[in-house]
Order: C-alpha cells, then structure tokens, then sequence
C-alpha cells in the first residue's frame, strides 16, 4: 500500500517532462499559431503542432464496430485548421521540467477565430444545422436500424400505448488515477518503450506501431499500476501517439500525466443520449411492441469504440423481456463536446433507464403492481437460448443461458418485496415521500476474440502464469492465479501471475467488458491442464506408475496407495531439466500454452431492487435499502465479485444522483474540477446487498464464469428513477436526480394533487 | 528567484532549493521521492494526498513546499513497520483483510486521515465511519468495504488498548 508504482512515479534519469497546449474554444478555425517565444524558452526542448507532424498526423483509428464513412469523424493527435471541443490538443511541448512546459505552453500564441458551437445532439441533426466536420455531409457519423416482428400491428392492436422522451446525462468514468505515460527511445538499441498502458497492451502496440510507423517488434508496451479504468483508460488517444513520438525526436525519456481538469476535457465522456420511445401493450400488461428512436451523442470526434455505445444500447434495450415487435433506431452524432467512449455498462446504464421507466409508467397506467408486469412478460427458462432479434456489429444477441423468473423472485425475496411495500403505505410525515423501484436488465460479458495464457512449472517449483489479459486494478491477478490453482491442483500461495508487458507475454487482448475472467481466466484453465497432464505424465515416469495413478496434492507427487513413492514439484522439475538436458531436447522447459477463443458474448443478467425516501424540503433522496442481484454463472472468486459489484453499483449511484459533465452555451466545461463534478463520497451511496446467483452457467467456457464488472453499475440510474417516480407520483425522465431536479419534482408532483 | 525549503519527513530531513510555487505535494512525490502519496485533482477535493503535518492530516496539494519548511511529515511510507511492506500497520492489515482496496491509489490518503481518528472511532457506528471518511474520494471499492475496515481497525485497537484501560492484546 503505497508502493505501487502508478505513470507519476515512474522516472526515468534525464527524464522529460511533456505538457499540452488545449483548445479554449468549442468551434473555432486556427488562423495561424505562434510558437516562437515558447521555443525560446530556457529548458524547452520541442514543440510541435499538427504542421510538424508526418502528413499533420495520423488518424486514430477505431478498434472495435466501425461503419464505412465514420473514418471522416476520426480524430488526428493534434488540431489541424479546426478545433472542434474545449481541451482539443493543439500543441505539444516537451521542457525540462512540467513547470517550464506549463510556462511555455502559455506562450504559444494561436489566433482563432471562433464560431457558434453545436452542443444539443438534436440541434446537430436539423438538415439546415452547421457541420462539425465541414467535409462531410451530415453530423450523423453512423446509424443502426434493428427491426423485428410487426410493429405497426402491435400498435394498432394495443389496448394502451405510452410514449415518452427519456434522456441520460453525460458523464465519465473518472478513475482516480488522471492519464498518464511515460515514452522512451533509446538511439542505441533503436527500441522505442513505453509504460503506463493498461487495458490493451497488445492491441495498443499494434495500433501504436502503425500510426508511429515503426516496427512493432521494436516497440515495447510496459504495464504500470492504474488508478481505475472502467473503459476510459487504456484506449489510444492523442497523447498516447504525441509522448512517444516525441521520444523517437528527441531520442530521449520523456513523461506525461494529465491534472484533473484536462482529465475532465480529455478522457472520453460517456452516457449522452436523447431517447424517444414508445411502448403499446394489451390490456392485461403484455408488452406488444416497442419502439425507440435515439441520438447518442459522441462529442467532436469518432474515438477508438466507434458504434459500440450506440450499438450496445439497441442490442440490449429490449432487456429479459418478450417483445411481439421491436424497432429501434440508433445515431451517432457528433458536436462541439469532448469525445465520447464507454463507460462501465456502456450504452446498458441508458437503455435500461429506457426500458425499465417505460415499463413503470405502462404498469402505473395499467394499475399493474411493477413486479407483477415484469413477471408477466419475461423469457421463460424454456425459451432459452434465446434469439432476441437485436445484435451488434453484425453479431446476434442470443441469451445462450439464464432463468429469468427465478432471479426476480430470488430478488424479491432477498430484498423482502411484501415487507418494503408495506412500508411505503405505512402512514409517514407527509413531506417524507416513500417509494420503491426495480428494474431488470440483462448485461453482456465476454467480447474480444480470444486470450492467451501460458503456465509455466519453473525450477523450484513456482508456477507461473503468464496471461495476455491486463490487469486494470480490478484484482486480475488473485482470480487468474486461483483458476490457475485449481486446475493445476497446487496451492493458491504458490502461483505467481505476470501480465503486462508485450516482451514477457507474446499475446493476448486485455481487460475490457467484463473479459479478463471470463477468457483469460479461461485460457489459464485450459493451460493450466494440459500442464497438469504433462506434469502427471512425467511424474509417472520418475515413479514408474502410471500417469493415472499419480495424485498431486500442494506440491506434492504421490502414487495413489503407495504415498511413500513421491516427490515434490521442485524435484520434478530439476529431474526434467536434467532429462532435457540429456536428450538436447530445446522444448521451454515445463510449460503449456493456449489460446481461448470465443467469438460468442454472454449474458449475465440480474435485478436491482430500491426502497427509498425523498426530502420534499431538501429534495435529498435517502437510499434505506439496496439490492443488487446478479446471476454471473459462476463466481470464481465470490470476494472479488461482491467488491465489482459494490464499486459498480457506486458509481451507478453517482450517475443516478450527482455527476453530470455539464457545458455553458460557448461550449466550455462547466464541471472541469471535483469542485462541479460531484463524484459520490461515503455519505452519498448507502450500503448495498449484493445477492450473487449460480443458476445459470455459461456453456460459452469451461468455467460457466460470466463476467461481473457491469451488474453493479448497470441499472442503478433505472432503478433509482424508478423508486423516485413511485415516490412522488411523477415520471422522472431524466438524470442526474440532483436536489434541484428533484425540488422541481416535486413541485409538479405537488401540482398535480 | 528560488528558496530553501528544510522539511523532516518520515524522520529524514530534506534540504532542497525549491521555486516558492512548488507544491508540497510535488515536493514529497518529485524531490523526496515519496511516491506514495497520490494526486487525483490538485483542488484539495479527493483527500489522495493527504499527509500529516505535526501529526494532522492536511492535503499536500493545497500547500507549498516553502509552507511546510521547518515542519515535520509523515507519510504512508511511514506506515508499514520498517518502511517495508511485510510487516502492515494494523490499518493498513485491516484494509487488507476486508478488501478495502482495488487499484490502491485512492488508499494512501484514507491511511493518513484515517491513522489519527482509529482511537476515536472505536464503537462508532457505520454512518459515523462514513462520515469520518468523507473528505476522501474513491472511485472502485463503493466504501463498504473501507467502513468494515475500519470498523476492524478500532475494533482492534480498543482490543489492544483497551477503553476499559486493561490491555488484552490483539485477537
Ligand atoms: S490531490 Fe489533493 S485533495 Fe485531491
Ligand atoms: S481503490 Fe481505486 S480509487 Fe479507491
């Protein structure tokens, strides 16, 4: 504790220090920059803008759901002409020091010439609106359509059809740990390092390589600890090509890291979206048909995830539920904010506010109690796999697993349903409303083709486990080694896991959506036995018996019924030494390696329960009673999964109630410190019950393991909106729940008594 | 236009010249090496840079260098017996065994407003816990976990130091 070594640590000797010149305009044309003064400052050592870079510098890429066209959206590492957000990189300066590069920053004269920003997503999609990327055609960067079922006779046939605009705020995964990364060129080897990349340190390499056009086996990613990622960090960005860039020119070591405010204007923003939505039902609660048309709003630029936040949210809106006809039509929009990313549960934080608020305000409608109308339409376990008729990136959604009516009772039980209504009627002051919510909602776990693991038997008798996955401080390592141990049939103490750096590992992903279990965890499985049957096999050799009849136990080999025939894996493995060594053979010593491929995602899915009393004076909301219920298939470390869950689900909270990246007209960042943007502190979340089910493993991998990092986050913002709702009598159709909203909620609830 | 800044910190004294904007936290992190002590917003908000000055945990984002010159700081450095991380503090033994962690950089500025408040925080209830931990953000654990870490902490401490005033040694 403390002796973690996160990108601010890291130093290097003669270690430069890297600072960034940002836009102060949402919409403005450079006109001509200036950086004379800044060049010649004592200690300034380089200074670059967009001009100075190799063809105004590349275009990053998307790595995942592109759409032909949206390359015209992408951003280049420096503005060239045009800044197009508040915090847009328009220069670079390399100092002595961050104070003289700070200083010299501000020296560097950029004449602007701003224009009138767009902010508002729906603005931006008016025919007659101005073009945030002037060269294309439309602000419109790409578009999903999802249509199923006839959803035109499930309008007409419907006894009640409720429609309704409910929106999310944007706001951000904000980890502690601003950015950070620290790039070094060493003229004399010609290998170009860099540290602090967490999350894709294969993948990255690939992408960095390519836009820095240097080979990629001369570039070298190192993993350093992370303050939490959460689906911000580790994405290619500006500053990931500019730091090493600037170490190739200088031939030097040169370290960067963001202050909270640049963090607040650079780091992908999430969550925006505008929806429409229409649900029609019969008159005994059956969902007909629903209907959505929403804008997500992705800021100035296309970013390294492309559609996935859009696509996320039109695959996973229609939930656990049976829809006769669905039809939802998705854009990606661009304006004048910062760019967009995911965020924990991407594009499922929205989507289930949608899905679960509509329901409410159908079943309210109806005088349908909100359990008893979810109950009446979920997918029965019969059902299962389900094809829901939605997919991704060309990918159908299929619930491969699950029985959905057993975890909401299991849900109601836990939470004590009866009990918490009963509650609510119970005579209580009249300006201390009570109300419960629930919400339903299925996650996705498990995307990203494959993992790479390989265990290694070392000498002495430590194994090690050497994974493609990275660890994102989200405790990686104890689960790897514990599913490492297990199939091994060795003891946890004495599994060692290294992962993050390109040059150990040869291979492999990352941590991103809830994957690093589920198939890193399973390439280690998989690794872990086959080098259990090669230790087995050898064993039997040494103790002439059969491989069948060896037992391991700790590190102990044993003969079943003959204990005294045994040795240790440390003896083990200096006796295949010496046998290799004998037969010349040049196979690595013992050690198996494997690759897990999954082109399927999974469907982990689970119900989050409120009871709650709102402050009509204060316009506070009091959270007495939380519930996260959540089927993951298996939990391989239950401890971790109940931590994921907890973190998740307070940040949830803090999106339900307190963030919010708000802009003025011009475009700037209103919430650019912790001052403005609330992040939720220990009195704002209240304890959570965490409720963890195994009722439906996986067949996807060995493990049934679905993944746990969403659950906790997903459907807070639904659920909290859904228990405010039932307390004051009014919809709630927008977050954040901040006291002034709430204080307006109230007085509409008032006015309508 | 520099100054002489002469600071004890976890008992060794550094002597440096120092621009009077350096910030205390810079100054800990960059000059004395310490790096244990983190910066999450540099506004005196998150509490990731807490320290002690005189044994009073103060945010060393919010000072400069030359203000704690001729003070004495400890940091999480301190904590661990020997500065090593074999043998924890029973604070930080306690964050350990309840998971009170995920990626840590938030932990070092709970230890250091937390070290002075365990003997009060013995027999407090949860809501008092999280009232004492307030001014400290973290982003990963939701705070549960550091309530029962804490909750452990005194739990231990009285234990050790006994409200009652007979010790009976840790469990
Ligand atoms: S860095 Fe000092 S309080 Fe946040
Ligand atoms: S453990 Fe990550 S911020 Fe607290």
């Amino acid at each position: 504790m403390g002796s973690a070594t996160f990108a601010d640590d890291f130093r290097r000797p003669g270690m430069l220090h890297a600072t960034i010149l940002r836009s102060p305009f949402a919409s403005a044309r450079i006109d001509g920059i200036n950086a004379e003064q800044a060049r010649a400052l004592a200690g300034v050592m380089l200074v670059l803008t967009a001009d100075d870079l190799p063809g105004g510098g590349p275009a990053i890429p998307m790595r995942l759901f592109s759409q032909p066209g949206m390359e015209e959206y992408l951003q280049r590492p420096l503005a060239r002409a045009k800044v197009r957000y508040v915090g847009e990189p328009v220069a670079v300066v390399v100092a002595e020091s961050r104070y003289v590069a700070e200083d010299a920053a501000e020296l560097i004269e950029v004449d602007y010439e701003p224009f009138e920003p767009i902010l508002d997503p729906l603005v931006a999609l008016d025919a007659g609106a101005p073009r945030v990327h002037e060269h294309t055609d439309s602000n419109v960067a790409g578009a999903i359509v999802i249509s199923n079922g006839d959803l035109d006779d499930a309008f007409d046939r419907a006894a009640l059809v409720v429609e309704e605009r409910i929106s999310c705020q944007r706001h951000a995964a904000v980890p502690l740990e601003t950015r950070g990364l620290a790039a070094e060129h060493d003229p004399a080897t010609g290998e170009l390092t860099v540290w602090g990349t967490a999350k894709l340190p294969h993948v990255n390499r690939r992408i960095l390589a390519q836009l820095l056009n240097w080979p990629a086996e001369r570039l070298r990613l190192v993993e350093l600890a992370v303050g939490g990622g959460f689906g911000a960090r580790g994405e290619v960005y500006p500053e990931d090509y500019l730091v090493p860039y600037c170490a190739i020119a200088l031939g030097r070591a040169i370290t960067w890291s963001e202050d909270r405010g640049e963090h607040l204007q650079a780091t992908n923003h999430s969550r925006e979206q505008v929806h429409d939505v229409a649900l029609a039902l019969s008159e005994d609660g059956t969902f007909l048909g629903l209907r959505d048309s929403f804008v997500n709003n992705t800021g100035a630029y296309v970013r390294t995830h492309g559609m996935v936040v859009p696509g996320m949210s039109a695959a996973l809106l229609p939930g656990p539920y049976v829809w006769g006809a669905y039809h939802c039509e998705a854009r990606q929009v661009v304006t004048n904010k910062t760019p967009g990313g995911t965020y924990r549960a991407p594009g499922r934080y929205e989507v289930n506010l949608v899905r679960e608020r509509i329901i409410d305000i159908a079943a309210r409608k109806l005088g349908i109690d909100p359990i008893e109308i979810r109950r009446r339409n979920l997918i029965q376990p019969e059902q299962i796999p389900y094809a829901s008729g939605a997919h991704t990136d060309g990918n159908p959604v299929i619930y491969e697993c699950g029985d959905f009516p057993l975890l909401l009772e299991k849900a109601c039980e836990r939470f004590g349903y009866e009990d918490a209504v009963r509650w609510r009627r119970e005579a209580v002051k009249r300006e201390q409303r009570r109300g419960i919510g629930v919400s339903y909602f299925v996650e996705k776990a498990g995307i990203g083709d494959y993992e790479y693991a390989r265990v290694e038997l070392a000498r002495g008798g430590r194994v090690v486990v050497h994974s493609g996955a990275a660890s994102v401080g989200q405790g990686v390592d104890t689960v790897l080694a514990q599913i490492c141990a297990d199939a091994l049939g060795v003891l946890y103490e004495d599994v060692e896991v290294r992962h993050g750096d390109t040059r150990a590992t040869p291979d492999g992903m990352g941590a991103f959506g809830s994957r690093a279990t589920m198939l890193g965890g399973a390439a280690v499985s998989q690794a872990a036995a086959c080098l259990r049957e090669r230790i087995l096999e050898l064993a039997g050799r040494e103790l002439e018996a059969d491989a069948a009849d060896v037992e391991l136990d700790g590190d102990r080999l044993a003969v079943r019924g003959a204990e005294e025939r045994s040795l240790s894996l440390a003896e083990l493995t200096e006796r295949a030494a010496a046998a290799e060594a004998q037969a010349g053979s040049n196979e690595p010593g013992l050690s198996e390696e494997a690759w897990f491929q999954c082109r399927d995602m999974s469907f982990p899915y689970g119900v989050q329960l409120a009871a709650v009393e709102v402050d009509e004076e204060t316009g506070s909301i009091d959270v007495v009673r939380y519930l996260v219920a959540y089927d993951i298939g298996r939990a391989v470390n239950p401890m971790l999964v109940h931590a994921q869950l907890v973190g998740g689900a307070a940040q949830g909270f803090g999106g339900a109630l307190l963030e919010e990246l708000s802009y003025d007209g011009d475009g700037n960042l209103v919430s650019s410190s912790f001052m403005e943007y609330l992040m939720p502190t220990a009195t704002d979340v209240p304890d959570v019950d965490i409720l963890v089910t195994e009722d439906a493993p996986t067949p996807l991998n060995r493990l049934g393991a679905k993944g746990a990092g969403e659950g906790g986050a997903a459907a807070v913002g639904a659920t909290l909106a859904n228990a405010v709702s039932d307390a004051l009598g009014v919809e709630v159709t927008r977050l954040p729940l901040s006291p002034s909203h709430v204080a307006e909620l109230v007085r509409q609830s008032t006015a309508t008594q | 236009m520099t100054r002489t800044v002469a600071v004890t910190i976890n008992g060794a004294t550094f002597e440096r010249e120092v621009e009077p904007r350096l910030l205390l936290s810079d100054f800990i992190r960059h000059e004395a090496k310490l790096t244990g002590t983190h910066v999450g917003c540099e506004h005196g908000v998150c509490g990731a840079c807490t320290v002690q000055l005189d044994g009073t945990p103060v945010r060393s984002c919010l000072m400069f260098a030359v203000q704690a010159s001729g003070h004495s700081i400890r940091t999480v450095e301190a904590m661990a017996d020997g500065g090593s991380e074999t043998r924890l503090h029973p604070l930080q033994q306690a964050f350990h065994e309840e998971h009170a962690l995920q990626c840590g950089f938030c932990t070092p500025g709970f230890l250091m407003s937390l070290e002075p408040l365990i003997p009060a925080l013995v027999g407090a209830s949860d809501d008092e816990i999280r009232e004492a931990i307030a001014g400290n953000l973290c982003r990963c654990t939701g705070y549960q976990n550091i309530v029962s870490a804490v909750r452990l902490a005194a739990k231990r401490f009285d234990a050790q130091h006994g409200t009652n005033g007979s010790a009976t040694g840790p469990e």
